[in-house]
Order: C-alpha cells, then structure tokens, then sequence
C-alpha cells in the first residue's frame, strides 16, 4: 500500500516537473523572442534615418505595479507612410508585448482605433505620423492616449458601453411603415434621398466625436452626435415613411436629444469620416420644430 | 473587466490651447452673455436709485462719467454686447443650416468686426475724460 502510494506520488511528482520544465522552456523561448525583437529594435534605431519618441498613456488594474496611471515612452524608427496604429504596432512587437489597444482593418473601416492622439481624437490607422509634424515632417514625440471622458478599461482600451447604448437608443436600423407586397419587390430609394443620407451612412461608430464633444462630457444621458446622426439616416430616409419617422422625432427631440447641442462643432472638426454632424443635428432641429409648431 | 479608471476631464479646459474656432465661439458667447446679464442687474440696481429727480439723475450719470474707470468700462461693454451681437448673428445662420462649413470663418469676421467697431469707438468714449 504504501509502495503504491509512493510510486502515485512519484509519477505526479515526475509529470508536475515534465509541466514546469515546458514551462520554464516556454518562457525562456518567450524571453529569447522578445531580446530578439527589442535587439531588432536597436538596429532599426541604428539604421534609420528619423527616430520619434511615442509617448503612451499606460494603466493596468490587473497588475499591482501598473495600477497608476503613467506614460512609457518608447522610441519608433520612422518608415515612409507610418501611421499612429503602425507606430503602436511596432512598440507592442519590439518593446512591450502587454501594450493594450484595439485595432482591427487597419484601413478606417471598422473603428475600432480611435485614440486621443496630441491633444485630439483621431483614428489610429487614417493618421500619418508625418501629418502631426510641423513643415519639417516627423514630429520629435507623438502623445497617445485613450479616448477622454471614456472609462480606461487597460492602457489604450476604454469601455463603450454607454456610446453603445445612445446608439441604440435611437433604434438604429430600417423599419418601414409598409412592406412590398411582392416577395422579391426591392424597396427603391431615389437618388436624391440617398445623397442626402450619404454622408451620415459613413459612420464607422468609433466614438470620436462622442469624446470630443463637451456637451456628452457633462450630461451623461445626451444622446451624442453619433447616435443623433444616425438617428437622422432613418428620419431622413423617405421610404420609412410618416408614422416611422413621427415616432423617431419624438426620440430625438426629448429633453436630453438634439436640443443640447450647443454647436461648438468639435464632433464634425474630429469625425474621421467627414461627417456633417453639427449640419445633421442643425437640420433635425428645425424638423423638430416644424413638427410641433403649426400655424394651422 | 475587475476595474476601469476615470481619466475625469482630461482635454476639457486644460487643453485650451488645443481648442477649435467653434469651441471658441461657444466659450466667448457664454461669457459674453453673463457678463451682459451681470451688466443689465448693475444697470438696473444704479439707475433706480438715480430716479428720484432730475437733478439726482443728471448727478448720478455725470458722477459715472467723471470716473476714467467708468469710461474705459463703457468701452469693454461695447465690445461685449457687439461680438455677442455679431456671434448671435453666426448662430442664427447656423439654426438655418446657412454656411456651416464657413463657421470658423464667420466667427474670425466677428471677432475682427468687434475689434474694428470698439476701436473705432474709443475716442467717443473717452472724450474729455483723458
């Protein structure tokens, strides 16, 4: 019985030191990637002809050290059409693998990297490091951080929940008064109606001009101009028809809607799509106005 | 998610180098228009106290004039009211969804418009005081 006992334990003893050993060969073969790549990094230093430094806002709740709010800076040899996104990327795989940011198309497609770059809200991957420079080109030191009045879930991510939960407040997706008849009848729009609801159809739902906005920083229930601007994509489009569109005016034109909005334009000058927000809110105001006051 | 941080007002204020002809536009009018509303108590409080005769009235305004201070003060008034004036103008323009992608431009020719007409105003203001 006892031989039993001990051969068990031996064999647990013997697997337990086979796992630790593939473990501790498994970091040391992390350890051996990252002096690679942070040795990489030196010769890029080396080689390259403009170095900037990329100053990052770090935070991590999870780790007891990372607990308070810093920045690292680490330095990026510059490429020819390097983006904020690329610049992250490279500090990630050279320096500092545990550097946190969502990113995915790279191509200003899904939005999901919007960051607060130098003091504004810019997509990660649309802004060339080139254009944040004076005259003379590359700047000596981009800043990054996450998106203000944005809760910092780990260093560049912010949770958005709350941005999430304006957009849908509006009801975002098409929900005709009546349905064609026919099983295959297309629901036509006119060429007109559609470039008029063109450039709010470019929203990317980043959640740049909800955190530039002033306004949305201050009264936590308004519901911002991404999601009034979606809001007007629905409104606008004709083949929702009169009753559809009574019922979305009444959700815009609530206490904490359109009518908060002050029209300091920060959201249209940091849209990165090009969206007319400040116009689109301006032009459902007076919707909002046309359909309460009757002189009838 | 264990814990997220609040960065609170980040960008907000502190950032004001950073800010945009609208947000601006936003800040002067706002300040503009309590300064007005501050003015308009003043105005009110001073002159009915100033209503009991014609001398006592004609006392008051002379009294205000003789002050250097007062003069000067006139000249900021004018200032005041005319941008929140011309910047009221812009936002009207900006209700009927006139020229909105001229907004920064609008609100440059109301600040230089301001100037101009305050400048031109001074020596009405100060005559005889300096």
């Amino acid at each position: 019985m006892s031989t039993q006992v001990t051969e068990q334990e031996q064999a647990e003893a013997e697997e337990e030191s086979t796992h630790q050993r593939r473990r501790l060969a498994e970091k040391a073969e992390r350890q051996e990637v990252r002096d690679r790549m942070r040795e990489r990094a030196e010769t890029d230093l080396e080689r390259a002809d403009t170095v900037f430094d990329l100053k990052v806002f770090r935070y991590d709740p999870d780790i007891p050290e990372k607990e308070d709010p810093r920045f690292d800076t680490f330095p990026v040899p510059f490429t020819k059409g390097m983006t904020v996104l690329d610049a992250l990327m490279y500090a990630r795989d050279h320096y500092d693998s545990s550097l946190t940011f969502r990113h995915s198309c790279r191509q200003a497609v899904c939005g999901s990297d919007a960051l607060f770059v130098n003091g504004t809200q810019h997509l990660g991957c649309k802004t060339q490091v080139v254009d944040l420079g004076d005259s003379e080109g590359v700047p000596g030191q981009i800043r990054v951080e996450p998106l203000p009045h944005q809760e910092v879930v780990k260093d560049l991510v912010v949770d958005m929940e709350h941005f999430y939960d304006q957009m849908d407040a509006v009801e975002p997706y098409f929900d005709a008064d009546e349905l064609p008849s026919g099983e295959l009848e297309e629901q036509r729009q006119t060429r007109e109606n559609r470039e008029k609801i063109k450039m709010s159809a470019r929203c990317i739902w980043c959640g740049a001009c909800m955190s530039s906005c002033n306004i949305a920083a201050g009264d936590n229930e308004y519901l911002g101009p991404a999601a009034i601007n979606k809001a007007y994509k629905f409104a606008m489009d004709d083949r929702e028809g009169e009753n559809r569109k009574q019922e979305r005016l009444e959700i815009i034109e609530q206490e904490h809607g359109v009518w908060r909005c002050q029209t300091q334009f920060s959201c249209t000058e940091v849209c990165p799509k090009d969206i007319p927000l400040t116009e689109h809110i301006q032009e459902l105001k007076r919707e909002a106005v046309k359909n309460n006051l009757k002189f009838w | 998610m264990s814990q997220s941080y609040d960065r609170g007002l980040v960008e907000d204020f502190g950032r004001w180098r950073e800010f945009s002809a609208g947000m601006w536009a936003w800040i002067f009018h706002k300040f503009t228009g309590w300064v007005l509303i501050g003015y308009l108590f003043t105005h009110i409080a001073v002159l009915s106290t100033a209503t009991v005769g014609t001398t006592a009235y004609t006392n008051t305004i002379s009294g205000l004039e003789s002050l250097l201070v007062v003069r000067f003060l006139e000249v900021g008034l004018l200032a005041v009211a005319v941008f929140h004036i011309l910047n009221g103008l812009r936002l009207l323009f900006v209700d009927l969804g006139v020229g909105l992608e001229a907004q920064d431009k609008s609100f440059y020719a109301s600040l230089v418009l301001t100037g101009a007409i305050v400048v031109a105003s001074v020596p009405t203001f100060l005559a005889g005081a300096i």
